[in-house]
């Protein structure tokens, strides 16, 4: 376990070293937007690893009230406080990008929005689990939230984008042009599995303490 | 008992309880009464504006008496140490949900009416063409909010800062809920038929089958201890 966590540490520091050096050594710099453009390749990767992360809670919490092992509870609090964390550097980012290219550092559109409710519902999820003392119903209870704010997910999902869409049409966040030169995709990929490596080293390093933290607890 | 007896065995205690104490059902009708005036102290006597914020308005009523009542489903339980009793109902504990749901959406039902009533008469607006149509959708918001809520108040009963938690938890899950019925309500009002929005009905049907459902399924898991 010790070793596995390990090599994943290496080989996401290596990615995103790897990542860094191609983002703003290979990309090439975007003709309109200029040198603000690579953010992309920060708050992309971002945006997906907290989807994946918000993913893995709904499964392992599944797991949990099915099996009741304590392995699983500790994928899904770890996993959600990963996960929020990069909820909010995907907010954070795009903050930044958004000042010099629309203009606003916020906009209540309907991407912006749907993950600003979900940083909000895990934040939640978060303080639940902070404020019950008894670890087993804390696990239970937060498992149950778990699923619930996972299957919340499209519904928020759809009613944010039908609300900006039935007003007015789209203006800033148009989806991205289908064809993106293959320098800048593959840097964006690289910087996905580098970042998805670092979620991984994360989690495992999390569930460690977690696992840790009972024994002491018990001990 | 089959299941619906043993649902309505709980709905009918709450039911009875609440007639004799009238604790919940007097300060939430009293709450509604503030709130209304304090949202016309918030935007001042101009009848357009008022009008055009009439569908914010009145669901922010709803969900704020929501929070308040339904944050209150299972105080009895807690205050009277009744809580082992829930526990000790035999069978399928989705019964006690399927009874704390009814109850509660009778509660909100006869708020919500009475705040439509008292909006009304206090912002001069003539409601009785919109009546049906917005009976529907209040109904259809109405069921999302008290699944959730009544979920969650089971969840939040038995901690310290349950007050505090309960609405952090309640309100970014129904943001659908709250989005969909202030879209739809703003439609009614403006006279347009329903089939106008016939999606954000469709949105609201799935979100309370999907928040029943999860709550039938995950409440089992709640009320073991």
């Amino acid at each position: 376990m010790a070793t596995a966590s390990r090599v994943l540490g290496w080989l996401a520091a290596l990615g995103l070293a790897g990542g860094l050096a191609m983002g703003f050594g290979v990309a090439p710099r975007e003709t309109t937007q200029g040198f603000v453009q690579r953010i992309m390749y920060l708050h992309v990767p971002t945006a997906w690893v907290a989807y994946l992360a918000f993913g893995v809670v709904f499964v392992a919490s599944i797991v949990y009230l099915a099996r009741r092992t304590d392995a699983a509870d500790r994928v899904a609090h770890a996993s959600a406080e990963v996960g929020v964390v990069f909820t909010g550097l995907t907010i954070a980012a795009g903050s930044i990008w958004g000042k010099p290219t629309w203009g606003t550092w916020w906009t209540w559109d309907a991407r912006l929005t749907s993950v600003a409710v979900l940083f909000v519902m895990y934040l939640g999820y978060l303080l639940l689990r902070g404020m019950i003392e008894e670890p087993e119903r804390g696990a239970r209870y937060a498992a149950v939230l778990g699923i619930i704010a996972a299957l919340d997910v499209p519904l928020v999902h759809f009613s944010v984008y039908w609300w900006r869409t039935l007003h007015q049409p789209p203006s800033v966040m148009k989806p991205g042009a289908p064809t993106m030169p293959p320098v800048i995709l593959a840097t964006l990929l690289v910087n996905v599995v580098a970042f998805t490596l670092l979620y991984l080293y994360f989690v495992t390093k999390r569930v460690e303490l977690l696992r840790r933290e009972q024994e002491a607890r018990l001990a | 008992m089959s299941f619906a007896r043993r649902a309505w065995a709980v709905t009918w205690k709450d039911v009875l309880v609440e007639r004799r104490s009238k604790e919940t059902l007097n300060a939430l009708v009293f709450f509604a009464l503030l709130l209304l005036f304090a949202f016309q102290f918030a935007l001042g006597p101009d009848r357009d504006r008022l009008a055009q914020a009439m569908p914010g308005l009145l669901w922010l009523g709803f969900i704020l008496s929501g929070l308040l009542g339904l944050g209150r489903t299972f105080v009895t339980e807690r205050e009277n140490d009744c809580w082992e009793a829930l526990l000790l109902t035999p069978g399928d504990k989705s019964a006690v949900y399927v009874g704390k749901l009814a109850g509660n959406l009778l509660l909100m039902f006869t708020v919500e009416a009475l705040l439509i009533a008292l909006f009304a008469v206090f912002f001069n607006v003539d409601l009785s063409a919109a009546l049906p149509a917005l009976t529907l959708v209040v109904a259809l918001g109405t069921v999302g909010l008290a699944a959730v809520g009544t979920l969650f108040a089971a969840m939040t009963a038995n901690i310290r800062a349950r007050e505090l938690l309960f609405p952090i938890l309640l309100l970014p899950v129904q943001v659908p809920v709250l989005l969909g019925t202030v879209k739809a309500t703003e439609a009614v009002l403006a006279g347009e038929p329903l089939a106008a929005v016939a999606q954000w009905l469709k949105l609201l049907v799935a979100a309370d089958l999907i928040y029943v459902v999860s709550g039938l399924l995950t409440f089992d898991f709640i009320l073991e201890g």
